[in-house]
């Protein structure tokens, strides 16, 4: 006879599924206890009362009214354990259980393994100190402070009260005897332990300390089970997943695989009208669970994610519904990027050279001012992004934003200078995914080069000068979180190598430990001399550092040399 | 936000509440089926003018989600389309003549009937040719959506709209009745869309997409808005604000997360861009009852003169929700 096992069952909506699962607990022989909330109307509960009438098994007990986080779901349990253990005198484990909860492996099952550990209680219980699951920041002050007001109807109140409370520094005594436990409301006890809760004569005492606690009843018989249990197992046999609210995660018939694997006895909360789940462990229940490999852990998973998901969100993803404000961004960007600025200008070839040697995308001038220079000259890159200079002007950090989630798995790297759109300068300083390497006053080479009017160079000079300036201020900043590396122009022509290395380096693992082939610099003869001629027309050149008029770079005179690298 | 504010806002509220009251006088019933309405169902709102072929597709969709009622205004349709809803049993239907423009493209005619119909039920307010993607809409139905927003305690749900489009000319396949859009116009762009927070309301706007990337590739900033809100638990006291871009009171706005967790959202599949297109954008811009002086239609006009391609090489091909779950454009949020 397997009437060892007495289910006591909190309903308050879904009726219809309460009394299938009732049905469910009675063909196993399980005598059945049910409380059914007063706030369910009069005539509901007596068509469901009516419904299980046929079955003595099944009981109820004296309705209550049950809000969220108060007593009355506490004294509901009390009243309908202390029926069950009253009128079914071979009931030795009490199991409580919800209207939505789910039997999903034989009731038999469980029986047998209760009656395999006759003086255990499953019910987690742990102190106040050790459970990260608090809502609300109330921990311990649950136990100390007092909770007249509703949480979900009152919660100015609640708030309010709260607040004067930890203001006046108000405690309550905890009554003698009682180490504060919480833990999950769905536990399974032993006759014994239970009786010894319910008949203890300093009942009302405790019932009067605990009307007060918030959310007693995660609280009232998990600290009096560590009173008289002989052996308590701090788990519940229940498998019940709760969000970042504290409010449980709901089952679906897509998770009818999940659950298969779940090896749990019982689970909550299903959705009332998951009729896969209901159909699939309430007709044949052997059957669901049998055929699979258990593999509890991937709900654990699952779920531990979803929270992940709603709090942390997927860093650099700005979309309908993650908009951070600053500072909340937990990652400006989704992946590393590099940021070369004037490199281009030094080393003929360079993009396809970096290109080359790394494997990741090299884009040009993406904030040109002209158009956006996208790797391989492309008008439309990943994700439809486009190379219109007024879509990308139009929210410059939507733009590097956008890209770089899109190519999300790519490294990419581009090109910025002092003629581009710098309004994006402080997004990227302040972006720990940013490698910026700077090479400052290298916007002088294409002028050298360009053999136009000088009075339009010497403008020119000036004028980008200026912005380059501007900009390493922002770098510079203390607020800066990206990895910025700066030199200026004569210090990277002295010794190039070494720069280059530390930058690929940094590159990942797609970037070669040793360089083969070696950008090729431009030739710099006579560019002391330009430098000289912008001073003599009062313009004052220094970002570049010092060129000497007469000394040109000796390794620049003699071309096509295949540098050598020694480590 | 201050006090003056908040006045403000609700003085808006209210102004917006009295002009649905007196645009009632537009709408006469068709066929009023309103009573059947239960106390749980959901509702969907809409208002349409010459859609005729589509309306069986757009119609059998939302019922298999689990669309309860149709509360449907015809703006003087000609194309038979008030014929095929009023034999529809779970439609109700109101025409009426006057202009759509001076209903703020129709907003005053549907807050008018959601003050009346649709207290405390959740409310779908969608155009005939926007059909909503939610985390696991192939596995539950909307009721599943509803049930889990009501236990989360969480009002409105937004699904911004997503422009479908086919690839090659617009008129290329023919839409036939009855038959998926989508099969037509599978494309869509991922990831060039901008956003930025209305201050005023609290609302997201966002703007992008191939509208942006085609139509007005110098002027950014007047492309259309894409951020919808088209999912609320309604109660008599709100009211969409401009289309179903924004809601007051503002909190029903706030359907992001402003510190870095997602927040779950769905996406409004946008089935415009069919061959029925060309012939719709010349006559709207004919009416001239478009939204800032039709700028938008204009701009479709000048181009589709030249029958642009929406299509480009990194146009995503329509999968499945998931697909457009992992590439950022909505989110499961904490729903599991």
């Amino acid at each position: 006879m397997s009437g060892s096992v007495g289910i006591v069952m909190l309903v308050h909506t879904a009726l219809h599924r309460a009394e299938q699962v009732a049905r469910h607990w009675r063909a196993a022989g399980c005598p059945v206890v049910i409380h059914v909330d007063k706030k369910v109307p009069q005539g509901t509960f007596a068509r469901f009362k009516a419904a299980l009438s046929d079955d003595p098994g099944v009981l109820f007990s004296p309705r209550r009214r049950c809000e969220w986080g108060t007593w009355g779901i506490v004294a509901a349990t009390q009243a309908a354990a202390g029926l069950m253990l009253d009128r079914f005198d071979e009931v030795r484990h009490v199991y409580l259980a919800s209207g939505s909860c789910l039997p999903l492996r034989p009731v038999p099952e469980l029986v047998d393994y209760l009656a395999a550990r006759p003086q255990t209680d499953f019910i987690e219980s742990a102190t106040t100190a050790d459970v990260p699951w608090t809502v609300g920041g109330l921990d311990e002050e649950r136990f100390t402070l007092r909770f007249p007001f509703s949480w979900k109807r009152q919660r100015r109140l609640f708030d309010l009260y709260v607040e004067v409370q930890r203001r006046i520094g108000y405690k309550r005594r905890i009554p003698a005897g009682l180490v504060p436990h919480m833990g999950s409301q769905w536990w399974c006890l032993t006759r014994q332990t239970l009786s010894a809760i319910l008949e203890d004569p300093r009942r009302k005492t405790y019932e009067r300390y605990f009307r007060r606690v918030w959310i007693p009843d995660e609280s009232y018989f998990q600290t009096l089970a560590r009173k008289y249990s002989i052996n308590i197992e701090s788990r519940s046999l229940t498998l019940s997943k709760f969000d970042f609210q504290g409010k449980p995660h709901i089952f679906y018939d897509d998770h009818l695989q999940l659950l298969r694997r779940s090896d749990c006895f019982v689970a909550r909360k299903i959705w009332p009208r998951a009729d896969r789940l209901y159909k699939a462990f309430l007709t044949d229940s052997g059957g669901a669970m049998k055929r699979t490999e258990p593999n509890p852990g991937k709900i654990d998973r699952i779920f531990a994610k979803a929270v992940e998901r709603r709090t942390r969100g997927r860093p650099g993803l700005y979309m309908q519904s993650r908009f951070p404000n600053p500072g909340w961004e937990n990652g400006l960007t989704a992946t590393p990027y590099s940021v070369f600025q004037g490199f281009t200008e030094l080393f003929e070839g360079f993009e396809g050279w970096l290109a080359r040697t790394t494997g990741a995308r090299v884009h040009g001038h993406l904030f040109a001012p002209e158009r956006v220079e996208f790797a391989g000259d492309q008008e439309v890159i990943n994700g439809a992004l486009s190379d219109s200079a007024a879509h990308r002007d139009y929210e410059p950090a939507a733009f590097l934003t956008n890209l770089i989630w899109n190519t999300r798995g790519e490294r990419q790297c581009f090109q910025f200078g002092p003629r581009d759109n710098q309004k994006i300068n402080w997004t990227i300083t302040r972006d720990p995914n940013a490698q910026i390497s700077v090479i400052t006053g290298a916007w002088a080479v294409p002028l050298f080069r360009s053999n136009s009017n000088f009075a339009d160079l010497r403008k020119q000079a000036a004028k980008l000068q200026r912005i380059e300036n501007r900009q390493l201020d922002i770098l510079r900043a203390s607020r800066a979180k990206a990895r910025v590396r700066i030199w200026n122009m004569a210090e990277f022509v002295e010794a190039p190598m070494e720069p280059l290395q530390t930058i690929l380096g940094e590159l990942g693992s797609a970037a070669p430990r040793h360089l083969n082939e070696a950008p090729k610099m431009v030739d710099l003869t006579g560019f002391g001399q330009f430098l000289q001629n912008l001073k003599n027309q009062g313009m004052h050149p220094y970002l570049m550092g010092d060129f000497p008029v007469n000394h040109d770079p000796v390794t620049q005179t003699k071309p096509a040399r295949k540098p050598y690298l020694v480590r | 936000m201050g006090v003056w504010q908040t006045y403000r806002l609700r003085l808006q509220r209210q102004r917006w509440q009295i002009r649905a009251f007196r645009k009632r006088r537009d709408l006469s019933p068709v066929i009023d089926r309103t009573g059947a309405i239960r106390r749980d169902d959901i509702l969907l709102f809409c208002t349409q003018r010459n859609e005729r072929i589509r309306l069986p597709f757009f119609l059998k969709y939302y019922r298999d989600l689990g669309v309860n009622h149709f509360l449907i205004v015809d703006n003087h349709s000609s194309d038979g389309s008030v014929d095929y809803l009023r034999d529809q049993e779970d439609v109700s239907l109101w025409h009426t003549a006057a202009g759509y423009k001076r209903a703020r493209f129709g907003v005053d005619w549907l807050n008018w009937l959601q003050r009346k119909h649709g207290h405390r039920h959740w409310c779908l307010t969608v155009d005939p040719d926007e059909f909503l993607i939610y985390p696991f809409c192939d596995t539950r139905p909307l009721r599943a959506l509803t049930d889990w927003l009501d236990a989360s305690s969480i009002k409105s749900f937004s699904a911004m709209l997503l422009d479908m489009y086919p690839k090659g000319r617009l008129d290329a396949q023919p839409y036939k009745e009855g038959q998926d859009p989508f099969e037509i116009a599978r494309w869509f762009d991922s990831g060039n869309y901008t956003l930025k927070k209305n201050k005023r309301y609290g609302n997201l706007w966002i703007q992008g997409g191939p509208r942006s990337r085609v139509f007005f590739p110098g002027t950014p900033a007047k492309a259309p808005a894409l951020n919808k809100i088209p999912l609320v638990k309604w109660d008599r006291k709100y009211t969409y604000v401009s289309s179903t871009h924004m809601l007051l009171p503002r909190g029903l706005n706030q359907t992001y997360d402003e510190w870095g967790g997602e927040k779950a959202s769905g996406v409004l599949l946008h089935a415009k861009f069919l061959d029925t297109f060309s012939a719709k954008a010349a006559e709207e811009l004919d009416r001239k009852q478009h939204y800032a002086a039709s700028v938008e239609y204009r701009a479709y006009t000048e181009s589709l003169k030249d029958d642009p391609d929406l299509w480009c090489k990194w146009s995503e091909k329509y999968i499945n929700w998931r697909q457009l779950e992992i590439l950022g454009l909505m989110s499961k949020g904490n729903w599991a």
